[in-house]
């Protein structure tokens, strides 16, 4: 083998040896998959409708079942497996959210309960909490000002 | 039971495919753009929340339910529309409050489930 003397070189070595990520397969898996999880919120939905129970309150309920669930079947470590087939289809979803508060906390176990555990848990959920908390403020003080959603008004 | 009955069926599977869709555009952005899954969290969340804001994403959860609440960028609607109905009732302030209360059932079970499910997890044992 010619030795690699460049950063150009070494890339196309790199993209010559990594596999090709076969897109289209993993798109079906993550549609079906993604699809599914988003279905079985739908269903306890339609549950909620079915007791009467009123649609904000319905969401949450929805979240929290979901989120219980995929956070134990990380704990167990069930979650992983399904991530690995499905990848963003089980991203994207709130699942991904609990599973990247739980991933981090247990791979860190072992250094103690507040530094391990505790402060771990947020390496992937604390930077989505603090830019959606933000945009949610930004959003709210725009609101004020302007006194409008732009696109409803149109 | 009666509750089988009464299920959209037609909704479950605008759920599915919508939500479907939603993941997608994850997926394609994990093959294509070789971001880190935190990074791809953290567009979705915004983008919801931009989306909430602008009242766009209100249509989407009109037509598709959990399908489009599910997903991550349900969550940043639901922040955004949380804090303009608390700017809505309180001015100013509600801006830094509704936020965090209309998402506060998810991040609190994330935060505690989270917590337990590490708890009772053992950690993988590599094998000599």
């Amino acid at each position: 083998m010619e030795p690699i003397e460049t950063k150009k070189q070494y890339q196309e070595y790199v993209n010559q040896k990594s596999p090709n990520s076969p897109i289209l397969k993993n798109c079906f898996n993550s549609f079906w998959v993604g699809g599914l999880i988003c279905a079985i919120g739908q269903l306890i939905l339609e549950f909620c409708k079915y007791r009467n129970i009123e649609l904000t309150l319905s969401n949450t309920i929805v979240s929290i079942i979901l989120i219980f669930i995929s956070a134990f079947l990380t704990g167990l470590n069930v979650f992983n497996k399904i991530g690995k087939f499905a990848g963003a289809g089980s991203l994207v979803p709130i699942t991904g959210f609990a599973n990247s508060i739980v991933s981090p906390a247990m791979e860190y176990k072992s250094e103690g309960y507040v530094m391990g555990v505790g402060a771990k848990m947020f390496t992937v959920a604390g930077p989505v909490l603090v830019y959606g908390i933000s945009a949610s403020i930004l959003v709210g003080i725009i609101y004020l000002i302007f006194n409008t959603q732009a696109i409803t008004l149109v | 039971m009666d509750f089988w009955g009464q299920i959209d069926w037609m909704l479950v599977l605008k759920a599915f495919i919508v939500g479907g869709l939603i993941c997608i555009i994850g997926q394609i952005l994990i093959d294509k753009t070789k971001l880190t899954s935190a990074r791809i969290l953290v567009i979705f969340v915004t983008a919801g929340a931009i989306l909430g804001g602008l009242g766009i994403y209100q249509y989407l959860v009109d037509f598709a339910g959990a399908g489009a609440t599910v997903p991550l960028t349900g969550f940043g609607n639901a922040l955004a529309k949380g804090a303009i109905e608390e700017v809505q009732k309180v001015g100013f302030l509600g801006a830094f409050m509704g936020g965090v209360k209309a998402a506060a059932g998810g991040i609190a079970a994330a935060i505690f489930f989270g917590y337990l499910a590490a708890l009772i997890s053992k950690p993988k044992m590599k094998k000599q």
